[in-house]
């Protein structure tokens, strides 16, 4: 940028775009090569979020972890026939806490054991380790129950992580966020961006971006305090927080962000389309709706799932809004609880290392998965359509 | 080819298809910003009638839920702390990255389109995430080895409290910054930078003192940015720092502390009495709405202002 072409020309390029041979001092080269590595954070911040996410989720990944109530017995008897690694891990001790350890205490912790074991609940889902995936994804009849199940209860006796009534909630909320947002920013964008005046441009533009200022527990409060008396007196539902409300609010979120990336992608169609539809005897909301609309396409798909990832994601307007039952119904009017506001919400009275705090890493891992790939589709999806319209102008 | 009368029929329908389509999508945008209007006006008419100097000057003694004696000071104090660390934090490596970015990098090599992937990626992910990591990286791994180094293995880092949290926040913030920063450096004319370098100064002294001197309203905006955005961010600080009730102020790093916008979200669903702690929640709302608002604003401004100064440049 800084050299004119002639000396780009016969300098080489070096190691990761830094020229070689350009005349810096010493001191300055370091300083370079400084200003690269740092540049790389964000690469390895991306890498340690997604590292170290799922390494609290791994033993859960790897079957390690057990969550049965009653857990088989090893008679006090029998110390010395099993091998130490395997009484270590019966014992739940760190290598080094098992070498401090002498017999004597080995045995009394082992005849705890014996006697946690004796007052088990007499239940027959007792013995079961919950944190299997069969328990995780599909239904379960528990005792109790009359039919087959998904149940989130991590608080009881039986502890049940079947993650779908979590997973149908985030999609419900999502859902509707996307049916109200996708719209109205769309049609706002296309009226910003094709039909309006340039002057109410200038206004509405950082109108929205205002929008995108409120912080989501404010909007999550309006909701909670305002929004779902309200809607609840309009549409004559049973239950004042549900996903319905949630999701109205979070659209009141994902509005902003859908807006600017279909905005932009629908002002960098170039202007010789329209002036050529309009050329050709088209009105502007034909240049609009028939030429730039699809030449934009892809930006609006990439708008729109940018909207999913972010309305996939937001916790706080759920939390508030959404009613936390973790029922299992796709019904948008009942009280529901979706993966972030679970995360939010019991993070703070797990016990660390248990398989309940490994359960919410692996939802947080699945959540972080999900945002990954739709961020990456729609960031493909945008470099590809400019480059495809810078080529055609 | 066609009658007039036809034409005429078309040419009708023209109109009528313009003025629905105009005015459907008009009242679109008009429906948004009656959103934003209707929140800030409902918390402005509610919150400010409750606000008063009182109530912003004091460290609530015992219950945060007595509209009589609570305050929000140390919610204000634990709020702005944090923010300032994050920016210590995230504005030299948001600057580094984005000087690299526009300065440096080739713009086809593969470097650079996964730093750019990366800063994408990193925007996008969910707040609550960050603060999953920030619990799983910083306290639980770096927090946990600095005890069992420093402190023999006693707890001082291996708990949540401002530092980490400030982190959390600093990584999540990463992105603003940067595009932020990009954005002014492009405003930057190429001309000054050849100057510069006609004139014999290097590369990096060219992009020290003239480049970043030039481009410093946009990297404000960008620091503005990123603190408005953290300053009303709760999620990610949920597990790393944040305290439901101190009777201090924190006073050092390992310090937990209280913050606006986690105390609206306790002020909304642990209230013992809603009707009789509402005032109090709407006026800490306004509080919270007042501070990310002004910065925002600000940030605008400042935007809106170097764009016109680059369109003039051009």
């Amino acid at each position: 940028m800084s050299e004119t072409p002639k000396t780009e020309a016969r300098r080489t390029q070096g190691w990761m775009g830094i020229h070689r041979g350009h005349n810096a001092r010493p001191l300055e080269w370091l300083a370079e090569k400084g200003i690269l590595v740092v540049s790389l954070t964000a690469i390895v911040m991306v890498f340690l979020i997604f590292a170290f996410v799922t390494r609290e989720a791994l033993p859960l990944l790897l079957g390690q972890m057990n969550s049965a109530a009653r857990q088989a017995v090893i008679p006090v008897a029998d110390l010395d026939k099993i091998p130490p690694e395997k009484l270590r891990a019966y014992l739940e001790l760190t290598p080094e806490q098992f070498k401090a350890m002498d017999r004597d205490t080995k045995e009394l912790l082992m005849q705890t054991k014996v006697d946690a074991a004796k007052e088990a609940p007499e239940d027959k889902d007792a013995g079961v380790n919950t944190t299997e995936w069969r328990y995780l994804l599909l239904p379960h009849q528990w005792t109790g129950y009359d039919r087959p199940s998904y149940i989130w209860q991590p608080v009881s006796t039986i502890k049940k992580y079947n993650l779908v009534p979590l997973i149908v909630g985030s999609i419900k909320a999502t859902f509707v966020a996307l049916l109200f947002a996708v719209p109205l920013a769309l049609a706002a964008a296309i009226y910003v961006s094709q039909l309006s005046r340039p002057q109410y441009k200038e206004i509405i533009k950082p109108a929205i971006e205002l929008l995108s200022g409120i912080p989501s527990v404010v909007v999550g409060f309006f909701a909670l305090i305002v929004m779902a008396t309200v809607l609840q007196k309009i549409f004559g539902y049973e239950s004042r927080l549900n996903a319905f409300v949630a999701g109205i609010a979070l659209g009141f979120a994902i509005i902003p962000v859908v807006f600017s990336i279909a905005e932009d992608s629908l002002t960098s169609v170039p202007r010789s389309f329209t002036q050529a539809a309009l050329a050709l005897g088209a009105s502007r909301w034909q240049a609009a709706w028939q030429v730039v609309l699809p030449a934009a396409l892809p930006g609006v798909f990439a708008a729109v799932v940018l909207g999913f990832g972010r309305a996939m994601g937001e916790t706080m307007i759920v939390l508030l809004a959404s009613g936390n039952a973790s029922i299992m119904s796709w019904n948008l009017f009942d009280s529901t609880r979706t993966i972030t506001a679970t995360i939010a919400a019991e993070m703070g009275e797990v016990v660390a290392g248990g398989d309940h705090y490994r359960i919410l890493f692996l939802i947080g891992a699945m959540l972080f998965v999900v945002t990954f790939f739709s961020n990456m589709a729609a960031v493909l999806v945008m470099d590809r359509l400019k480059k495809r319209l810078e080529g055609k102008t | 080819m066609s009658t007039p009368a036809t034409t005429h029929f078309r040419a009708k329908e023209f109109r009528l298809g313009s003025f629905l389509f105009t005015g459907l999508t008009g009242a679109a945008t008009f429906l948004i910003l009656a959103i934003l209007v209707v929140i800030l006006t409902d918390v402005v008419i509610h919150g400010l009638p409750n606000l008063s100097w009182r109530f912003v000057s004091t460290i609530p003694k015992k219950d945060i839920f007595d509209p009589a004696t609570t305050g929000i000071l140390p919610m204000i104090v634990g709020t702005t702390i944090r923010v300032l660390l994050m920016t210590i934090f995230v504005l030299p490596v948001g600057v580094i990255t984005a000087v690299y970015l526009t300065e440096y990098a080739p713009n086809t090599a593969l470097l650079t389109r996964i730093i750019r992937a990366a800063v994408n990626n990193l925007a996008g992910v969910p707040s609550v995430v960050f603060g999953l990591f920030g619990l799983g990286f910083f306290i639980n791994f770096v927090g946990k080895n600095l005890d069992a180094i420093l402190h023999n293995g006693s707890q001082a880092w291996g708990q949540p409290s401002l530092i980490w949290a400030s982190l959390t926040l600093a990584v999540m913030t990463l992105p603003v910054v940067i595009v932020a920063t990009e954005e002014s450096l492009k405003a930057v004319p190429p001309g000054l930078r050849e100057a510069s370098l006609a004139l014999g100064a290097t590369k990096l002294k060219t992009i020290v003192k003239i480049v970043l001197p030039q481009a410093l309203p946009g990297i404000l905006t960008g620091g503005i940015l990123s603190i408005s955005r953290a300053a009303g961010e709760v999620a990610p600080i949920l597990f790393t720092g944040v305290a439901y009730y101190m009777s201090t102020l924190p006073t050092h790093l390992t310090d937990q502390f209280m913050d606006l916008g986690y105390d609206v979200f306790v002020l909304s669903t642990q209230s013992p009495n809603i009707d009789k702690t509402q005032p109090i929640l709407y006026a800490t709302v306004l509080v919270l709405l007042i501070l990310t608002f002004a910065l925002n604003i600000v940030a605008i401004l400042i935007r809106s202002n170097m764009r016109r100064k680059m369109r003039l440049l051009q």
